[in-house]
């Protein structure tokens, strides 16, 4: 572990103070001081090709849960685990590894993780961590709609699952990455300090041109990125993966362009606080947007609430005991009757979109745990959507929220940022297989091919599905508990969208849970809104 | 007609021709559109001739083809621009790398799940030009000697090479295969790609490629194969219709076909033991490895024994 800090003991005082000093206060100082066994030949060799400033293979700019989803695969992988890694973020939480502790109530900020997710995270090794610490698993789910019509209850056992996906929260995301990463011997060097600028540059060695110097700047440009740092540290790789989140700098750097657009709809996140355990995850459609109630372990489920901005201040504001009473009300009998089962008898009309529908598993309509208490504090989020035009250009590649950001509507957006760490991973193995640069062009698009499509798709979706059900839109509402009466029929498509919701397959529709579980996926209706939004994504 | 006897007839124009002008032009009977572009360049580029003055006066083994040589010294400052004249070169090298990658590592026993399987390897890259295939191997840890009979080539190659620590060791030398051998240099491997298209003597060439080769070790060999779906999609399509290399760089003449190489081979004690072919997908505009080597044909070869 840290093994290059150590090296660079002999080689690059003043680099190495920097860094030492930014992390004299916690653990990696010491473990990094611990290790300075002197170097090796080779290491000096090495070294002296590197000059005064740091070389490395990866910059990951943004060690959120993305990019610490990428080091930890990284670190994982035989092809890859001997990269020498960079990690720049100024988040103090990088640095320190005091215990999450289990007694305090879970923080609102969480994410729904699809079957995908867990067995990424199985295949690096984080997911011991996360099942030390809070999560819920949970095997049902039901969605329903306030105009009573048409309700819908998905169990695992209908894919032969034993569970449809697991919360947890991201600080736990996180602190599993970081600690599944410590736990390797992966030559990484963590810079907690931020990106001001990025260039590429020919090398940092000096070339010797040797009379065919006319020739050298066709090629010798770009060989290697340099990146400044905030606090006057820079540092070259040959490739620079921007997880920096929604307002990548790389992405503006690298002069990506966005296309994007924001709602006028804000989301309000909190823990709240049931008598008993919770096991099914909640969807409510409401006539503002639609409350979700995830379980997040213990007695404890998390809340996500769309509704207008007025609303949703008002929502922050109001003391906790009312909060509490509007949470019950719009979870029960708020702005309508409970459905009940049946009760369109409009199997005909539908019927075209069951396909081969032959039985009726239907369970019964239940109504959710009641709140008790408000456990942490209200969280309130703008939702917007935005989309990077390109993912990659020479030496650089987006992942995570850095290349889309998606409202938290049904907390999909990380399983998305999963996806891209885990295949920018595999790309890089596959290069490092046939001896290419990282960093080239031709080979980070293998990347962008196959994550734009799906990650499109998802966002049209839940565009598509949120402009649906963010108006009221009077008679709509009939078609759409129409949707949920025809989803509650097993058919194989409706198996098939759950496994695409589960992220297990990844085209033709990677459908987002709770789009999906509403019963809007199966609507053709879907289809004509991705086309539409697809315009206007550009590709 | 076999492919025997084609491979015969092959054999006897080359010999028959071993000592005669360089520029002569085998298998006249197919019309191939020529670019005289060598002859042109001769006389209007002070760099081609200043190539083929040094050629003739330094080294004249009998695998050089001058003209060959003055296309390749004219369009060398683009070797590392993905959509040059090299552009093919650049799109089929991870398919060819990953037939090299896994024959090697069978016949050295090697890890192919670590980053630098070919560590403790010696590999020579004879007609390595700008070092498009000589870096890659140098990344996945052989030791690489990459040779060229191009001066230029060896000094974009070097230039190149020394910007990257991974490669910087990688040793470039102005020199021919032949020369090697008067050496008595031996390898583990002995890698020749997309040149023996370009010899005058791919027998003569074979030869030197074997005894280049320690015993039992390895020999690589791809090239574009003599036939009509090679002539349409190598020539046509690179030269004439994506303007991918300039026209004149391939002679349909001098391609072989996977038998007759095979034959050359086998006659310089070189056993082809694998070959595949590399197809084009033009929906994913992607080269993969495949059984169809009608077009372009990589081979693995193992020295039986010392000649
Ligand atoms: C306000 C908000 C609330 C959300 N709520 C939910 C939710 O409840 N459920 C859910 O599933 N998803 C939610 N999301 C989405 C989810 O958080 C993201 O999808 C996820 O965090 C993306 O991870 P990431 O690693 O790509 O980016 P981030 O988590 O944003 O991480 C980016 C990292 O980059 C670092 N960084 C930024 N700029 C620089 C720089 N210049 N130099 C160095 N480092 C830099 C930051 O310090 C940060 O650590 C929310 C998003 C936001 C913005
Ligand atoms: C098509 S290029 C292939 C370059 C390289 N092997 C690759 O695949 O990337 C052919 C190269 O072979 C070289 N060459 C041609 N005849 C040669 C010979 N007889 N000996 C050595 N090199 C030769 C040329 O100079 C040229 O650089």
């Amino acid at each position: 572990m840290n093994r290059v800090i150590a090296r660079r003991i002999y080689v690059n005082i003043s680099g190495l103070r920097v860094i030492r000093k930014s992390f004299c206060s916690d653990a990696a100082a010491k473990v990094s001081g611990a290790n300075c066994d002197p170097p090796s030949t080779e290491s000096e060799v090495k070294q002296s090709f590197i000059n005064n400033d740091h070389q490395y293979d990866v910059a990951i700019v943004g060690g959120g849960m993305v990019g610490m989803a990428l080091a930890c695969s990284l670190a994982s992988t035989p092809l890859t685990k001997h990269l020498n890694v960079a990690i720049i973020d100024s988040n103090p939480a990088l640095g320190k590894l005091d215990s999450i502790k289990k007694e305090d109530p879970p923080d609102p900020r969480v994410s729904t993780v699809t079957p995908a997710t867990i067995s990424f995270f199985k295949d690096v090794g984080a997911w011991q961590y996360v099942e030390q610490h809070r999560h819920a698993y949970f095997d049902k789910m039901q969605v329903w709609d306030y105009t009573g019509f048409g309700y819908t209850r998905y169990n695992a056992r209908d894919v032969n699952k034993e569970v449809l996906g697991c919360v947890v929260e991201n600080k736990v995301l996180h602190r599993s990455l970081l600690l599944r990463m410590q736990n390797t011997d992966f030559r990484k060097t963590i810079y907690p300090s931020r990106l001001t600028s990025m260039a590429l540059l020919p090398s940092s060695s000096p070339v010797n041109a040797d009379g065919t110097s006319s020739t050298t700047s066709l090629f010798t440009r770009g060989r290697l990125a340099k990146l400044e740092l905030s606090d006057g540290n820079s540092l070259y790789a040959k490739l620079v993966v921007g997880a920096d989140g929604g307002k990548s700098r790389v992405r503006e750097l690298a002069g990506f362009k966005t296309t994007g657009w924001s709602y006028s709809q804000n989301a309000i996140i909190c823990t709240i606080e049931h008598a008993n355990e919770n096991h099914c995850a909640w969807q409510r459609f409401l006539p503002a947007g639609p409350i979700a109630l995830l379980p997040i372990g213990d007695n404890f489920s998390n809340i996500v609430w769309t509704m207008n901005p007025k609303e949703a201040s008002d929502c922050k504001l109001m003391n906790e005991d009312d909060f509490v009473k509007t949470v019950n009300h719009a979870l029960d009998y708020g702005y309508g009757p409970h459905p009940k089962s049946s009760s369109l008898g409009s199997a005909d009309m539908w019927s075209w979109l069951q396909g081969d529908a032959t039985i009726s598993a239907r369970e019964h309509f239940e109504v959710p745990p009641k709140v008790i208490k408000l456990a942490s504090e209200r969280m309130v989020f703008p939702l917007s959507l935005k989309h990077a035009n390109d993912y990659v250009s020479k030496r650089v590649v987006l992942i995570g929220d850095a290349a889309h950001t998606v409202h938290p509507l049904a907390g999909q957006g990380v399983n998305l940022g999963f996806g891209d760490a885990s295949t920018v991973s595999k790309i890089i193995a596959e290069g490092i297989a046939v001896g290419a640069d990282i960093g080239e062009v031709s080979l980070l698009r293998k990347y962008e091919a196959e994550r734009k499509p799906a990650n499109i798709v998802m966002m049209a979706v839940l565009d598509g599905f949120q402009k649906a059900y963010s108006v009221d839109f009077g008679p709509l509402n009939i078609l759409r508990a129409a949707a949920f009466n025809s989803a509650q029929y097993i058919s194989p498509l409706k198996r098939s969208i759950i496994s695409y919701a589960s992220g297990e397959q990844r085209l033709p529709l990677p459908l987002p849970l709770f789009s999906v579980i509403s019963g809007f996926g199966e609507s053709k209706r879907l289809e004509v809104t991705t086309c539409y939004i697809l315009g206007r994504l550009k590709f | 007609m076999s492919s025997i006897s084609k491979a015969t007839r092959q054999l006897r124009i080359l010999n028959g021709c071993k000592n005669s002008l360089p520029n002569v032009r085998f298998f006249s009977d197919y019309s191939l559109p020529r670019q005289p572009i060598s002859s042109a360049a001769t006389n209007s580029s002070p760099n081609i001739a200043k190539t083929l003055d040094q050629l003739n006066m330094n080294v004249v083994p009998s695998s050089l083809k001058h003209t060959e040589l003055a296309k390749f010294s004219v369009i060398a400052d683009t070797w590392w621009d993905p959509e040059g004249p090299f552009k093919p070169l650049h799109i089929i090298n991870s398919t060819r790398l990953a037939f090299i990658r896994s024959t090697l590592c069978r016949h050295f026993r090697k890890d192919s799940y670590c980053a630098r399987p070919f560590e403790g390897l010696n590999i020579v890259d004879v007609g390595c030009g700008g070092g498009i295939l000589s870096e890659p191997l140098a990344r996945m840890g052989a030791t690489v000697t990459g040779i060229d009979a191009v001066e230029k080539n060896i000094k974009i190659a070097r230039l190149h090479a020394g910007l990257d620590p991974e490669t910087s060791n990688i040793e470039y030398c102005y020199t021919t295969a032949e020369k090697l051998v008067e050496e008595q240099r031996k390898f583990d491997a002995v890698i020749a790609s997309e040149v023996i298209e370009h010899v005058a003597d791919p027998a003569e060439f074979c030869k030197s490629l074997a005894a280049l080769t320690v015993t039992d070790g390895a020999t690589v060999i791809s090239t574009i194969n003599h036939s009509m779906r090679a002539y349409a999609t190598a020539i046509v399509a690179a030269e004439y219709i994506l303007h991918w290399v300039p026209k004149g760089t391939h002679q349909w003449s001098s391609f072989l076909t996977p038998e007759e190489l095979v034959l050359i081979l086998q006659r310089a004690s070189i056993d082809v033991k694998e070959m595949a072919g590399f197809v084009y997908n033009p929906l994913t505009g992607r080269w993969s490895l495949s059984d169809d080597i009608s077009v372009n044909f990589i081979a693995f070869g193992t020295k039986s024994s010392q000649q």
